[in-house]
C-alpha cells in the first residue's frame, strides 16, 4: 500500500487445476518459485492472507493464468488497494499513451516499407506482415538455438536478411513479373499466395507456440513519473525513434531519398528526369524489408515471436498507412503512432482484446471523410 | 497478338486428371486410401459450401474485379445471423435465414458505402479488415451472451434436421456413404450450388452483366455510356456478398455448432484460390474449382500422412501442425503460379483477366 511491500502474503501456483507449490512473500514483498516444468500454470492470491485493510485491486485479478517454458522466468505482478479516482485515470492515460507511443512507433516503421512499396511501385503488398515474422525469427533463431548469439547482433543479422528477403523478392519475382506486365489485381493474389508461403515456411521451422527471446525478458520496472516502464521498452522506444528520425532523413536530404519520393510521387516523371526507376524500387524493396526485419525483432521483444504476429501487424500497418496517405513515408510514419496510440488508449475505455478494431475502425472513418489520409494528396486516389 | 485457336479444354483437363490418378496408383502409398479420401471431400458438404462461396467471389472478382478480400466476413454474418436468431432468439428456422441474408446484405452496404468511389486496392483492405473485426468481436468477452464467444453456439440446425425427407437409413455411392442425417445438408448445398449456377447464368447473360463486365474491363468507359457504375458494383458486392452468407449458412448447419475461430481469413484465401483454379468470369468455374481444390488438397494431406507414417518423409512433417502448414505451403503455391502462368484458370479466358487496378 503506498508503495508500502506486502510480507507474509500467500500465493498458490497450480496447473490444471493441481497445486504445484506455494509462495510467501518477502520482506521486499515478492516471491519466487521453483516450477516442475513446461506448461500453463494459475497464480493464485491466497486473500485471507492479506493484512487488515488490504484487498486485491480487482478481484477477478487475483488468479493470473501465464504459461512458461523451461529456462525461462516470469513475473508476475499483483495490484492492491484502489487509487483516488482521478489520479488513477491520469496515470492509467499516461500509461497507456507510453504504450502506444512504443507500440505506434514499431508500427510506423514497419509501415513505411508497405507505404513506399506502394508509391513506387502501385502493389500492395500483403506479403508485407510476414516480411516483419521473417525478421523476428532469424533473431530468434539466432538467439535461442545454433550459435546463441546474443540478441543484439542476432538483430543485426536479422535486418540484413530482411533487407536481402525484401530485394530477392523484387529482384526474382515482382520486376520479371512487371516486365510481363502482369496486371495490378493479379499482382495482389500473387502477394498473398507469397504470404502463404512464407507464413506456413516460417510455421514449419518455429511451430505454433510463441516463443521469447533469451535476453531482455526479465527486467525490474522503472517509474517514470506516473509511467511504469522497464529499460527495454525505453531502448526500444529510443531505437525505434532514431531510426525514424534518420529515414526522415534519408528521404528528405540523401540523393537516392529524394529520388525515392520522386518515384513514388510520379513514376513518368522520375523517369523521364533521368532517375533510374528501377534501380530506386530495388533500393525501396531492400529498405522495407530491413525495416520490416527490424520492426520484428523490437515487436518479439516487446511481446513474443510468433508465427502469426506478422499478419496480425499487417491489418494495423494498413490501417496506418491509410489513416496517412496510402503511398506516403511521413504519412506512414504519423498513421503509424496514431494507430499504436489509438489501440492502446482503447483499453481503458473498453477490453482489451477489442483493440486493434479501434484502429480498423480508425481507418475505416477516416475512408469516408478523408480517403486522401491524413498527409495524402487528393489525385492519389483516382 | 495472334489469337490463339480455342482448344479442346475438358480433354486437356481429363487428361491432367488420368496422370494423377496414375502417379497415385503406381506410388508405394496406399493409393485407394488417398483416392477415398480425395473424392469423399471433393464431393462432400464442405466442398458444397466452398463452391458457393467461390460463386459469390466470382460476381464480384472475376465479373465484376471488384478485390472481395474479406468474403469470409460475409460467411459469418450468414451463419450467425442464422445461430443468433435460432439458438439466442428461439426463433424458427426461416426466421434465421432472412436474417443471416439481411445481414450479408447490411455487410455489402457498410463495406461498400466508404470503398467503392475509390481505387480497388482500398476494397480489398477494408474488406480483409472488416472481416477480421467482426470475428474479433464474436469471439470477444463481451458478446458471450448473444455470440457464445469462443465457446459458440449449438442447436440451432434441430429445425433444419426435422424438414429432412429422406427416409432413414445408409446411402453410399462408389466410395462414399451417408447416413440420411447427413447426406441432407449435403444434399440441400449441391442443390444451392446449381441454382446459385444458373441464376449467374442467366443474370451474366442479360444486360446487367454486360454492364459488370465493362466496369471490370473499363470503369469510364461504362460512366461515359451514362451509367451508375458506383451503383451496378454495389448490387454486385450485394448478389455476391448474400451468397457468401447462404455458403455460411449451410456450412454452419452442416457443422452443427458454429465457431468465430471457423471464419479465418485463410477461407477467403482458399476461396480465391478456387475460384481463379477453376477460371474466373465462368459459370462452371467455381464448382469445377471447388471440386478440384478439395481433391487435391485432401489427396496431397492422405499422401503426406501416409508417407510420414511409412517412413518415406521425416516425422516431423506427418505431424498435425505440419500436415496443416504443408497444405496451407500447397495452396499459397498453387495460387502464385496460378497467377502467374495460368491467371484464366481451367476454363476462362485469359483476355479477361489482364485486370488493372483501375
Amino acid at each position: 500500500m503506498d508503495g508500502e511491500p506486502l510480507q507474509g502474503v500467500r500465493v498458490v501456483v497450480s496447473r490444471d487445476g493441481d497445486r504445484v507449490g506455494t509462495a510467501t512473500s518477502g520482506p521486499d514483498g515478492g516471491w519466487r518459485l521453483a516450477l516442475p516444468g513446461d506448461g500453463a500454470y494459475e497464480a493464485t492470491l491466497d486473500q485471507a492472507s492479506l493484512p487488515e485493510g488490504v484487498a486485491v485491486r480487482d478481484a477477478e485479478r487475483a488468479t493470473l493464468p501465464f504459461t512458461v517454458s523451461s529456462g525461462q522466468q516470469r513475473t508476475l505482478v499483483f495490484s492492491f488497494g484502489d487509487e483516488p479516482a482521478a489520479v488513477s485515470y491520469l496515470r492509467r492515460m499516461a500509461q497507456a499513451a507510453v504504450n502506444g507511443i512504443k507500440f505506434g512507433l514499431i508500427i510506423a516503421m514497419t509501415a513505411i516499407g508497405l507505404s513506399l512499396v506502394y508509391g513506387t511501385t502501385r502493389l500492395v503488398n500483403f506479403a508485407h506482415g510476414d516480411m516483419v515474422t521473417f525478421g523476428a525469427m532469424v533473431a530468434l533463431l539466432l538467439n535461442t538455438s545454433g550459435p546463441s548469439l546474443q540478441l543484439i547482433p542476432a538483430g543485426v543479422v536479422a535486418v540484413a536478411s530482411g533487407a536481402a528477403l525484401g530485394a530477392g523478392m523484387e529482384s526474382g519475382l515482382w520486376r520479371p513479373l512487371r516486365r510481363r506486365r502482369t496486371g495490378l489485381i493479379q499482382l495482389l493474389v500473387i502477394s498473398i499466395g507469397l504470404a502463404m508461403i512464407l507464413r506456413h515456411v516460417i510455421l514449419l521451422i518455429m511451430g505454433g507456440r510463441p516463443r521469447p527471446y533469451h535476453d531482455y525478458t526479465v527486467q525490474a520496472p522503472v517509474r517514470l513519473g506516473p509511467v511504469l516502464t522497464t529499460p527495454r521498452d525505453l531502448v526500444v522506444i529510443a531505437v525505434s525513434t532514431v531510426v525514424l528520425v534518420g529515414i526522415g532523413l534519408l528521404l528528405l536530404r540523401t540523393r537516392i531519398g529524394r529520388a525515392m519520393r520522386a518515384v513514388a510521387d510520379n513514376r513518368d516523371l522520375a523517369a523521364s528526369s533521368g532517375v533510374d526507376v528501377q534501380r530506386v524500387i530495388l533500393f525501396v524493396w531492400a529498405m522495407a524489408g530491413a525495416l520490416a526485419a527490424l520492426g520484428g525483432v523490437l515487436l518479439g521483444v516487446v511481446e513474443n515471436v510468433e508465427w502469426l504476429m506478422g499478419f496480425r501487424a499487417l491489418l494495423l500497418m494498413f490501417a496506418a498507412v491509410i489513416l496517412g496517405g496510402l503511398g506516403t513515408a511521413f504519412g506512414a510514419m504519423a498513421g503509424g503512432i496514431v494507430v499504436g496510440l489509438a489501440t492502446e488508449i482503447s483499453t481503458i475505455f473498453q477490453p482489451s482484446e477489442l483493440k486493434t478494431m479501434w484502429a480498423l475502425i480508425a481507418m475505416v472513418v477516416v475512408l469516408l471523410v478523408r480517403p486522401q489520409g491524413i498527409l495524402g494528396r487528393r489525385e492519389r486516389i483516382g | 497478338m495472334k489469337l490463339s485457336r480455342p482448344r479442346p479444354v475438358m480433354l486437356v483437363w481429363a487428361g491432367v486428371l488420368l496422370v494423377v490418378l496414375g502417379v497415385i496408383a503406381l506410388s508405394p502409398l496406399d493409393g485407394q486410401r488417398i483416392l477415398r479420401e480425395a473424392v469423399r471431400t471433393a464431393t462432400g458438404g464442405n466442398a458444397a459450401v466452398y463452391a458457393l462461396a467461390a460463386i459469390g467471389l466470382n460476381i464480384h472478382f472475376g465479373y465484376t474485379g471488384l478485390l472481395n478480400f474479406g468474403h469470409v466476413g460475409f460467411m459469418l454474418v450468414g451463419a450467425y445471423g442464422l445461430a443468433i436468431t435460432v439458438s439466442t432468439l428461439g426463433a424458427p428456422l426461416w426466421a434465421g435465414v432472412l436474417v443471416g441474408l439481411a445481414a450479408s446484405l447490411v455487410l455489402a452496404l457498410l463495406l461498400g458505402g466508404p470503398t467503392l468511389r475509390l481505387r480497388a486496392d482500398y476494397l480489398a483492405i477494408v474488406t480483409i479488415a472488416g472481416a477480421e473485426i467482426l470475428r474479433h468481436v464474436t469471439r470477444s468477452g463481451p458478446a458471450t451472451d448473444v455470440t457464445g464467444g469462443v465457446f459458440g453456439l449449438t442447436g440451432y440446425a434441430r429445425g433444419f434436421d426435422r424438414i429432412n425427407p429422406l427416409p432413414g437409413g445408409r446411402y453410399g455411392f462408389w466410395v462414399v456413404d451417408y447416413s440420411a442425417r447427413q447426406l441432407w445438408p449435403v444434399l440441400v448445398g449441391w442443390g444451392l450450388v446449381l441454382l446459385a449456377s444458373l441464376l449467374v447464368f442467366m443474370l451474366t447473360r442479360s444486360p446487367w452483366g454486360r454492364v459488370l463486365r465493362g466496369i471490370r474491363e473499363d470503369e469510364d468507359a461504362v460512366r461515359s455510356i451514362g451509367k451508375n457504375a458506383y451503383s451496378y458494383k454495389m448490387q454486385s458486392l450485394v448478389l455476391g456478398g448474400m451468397l457468401g452468407g447462404i455458403a455460411g449458412m449451410i456450412w454452419v448447419v452442416q457443422l452443427g455448432s458454429i465457431d468465430p475461430d471457423a471464419f479465418l481469413p485463410m477461407v477467403t484465401f482458399f476461396t480465391y484460390t478456387i475460384v481463379i483454379l477453376g477460371g474466373p468470369a465462368t459459370v462452371v468455374g467455381p464448382v469445377v474449382g471447388a471440386v478440384v481444390f478439395w481433391f487435391v488438397v485432401q489427396g496431397f494431406d492422405t499422401a503426406i500422412r501416409e508417407a510420414s507414417t511409412s517412413g518415406y518423409v521425416p516425422a516431423f512433417l506427418g505431424g498435425p501442425e505440419a500436415v496443416g502448414a504443408l497444405r496451407f505451403l500447397l495452396v499459397g503455391a498453387g495460387l502464385m503460379l496460378l497467377m502467374i502462368y495460368r491467371p484464366e484458370g481451367m476454363f476462362g479466358n485469359r483476355r479477361e483477366m489482364q485486370l488493372d487496378v483501375g
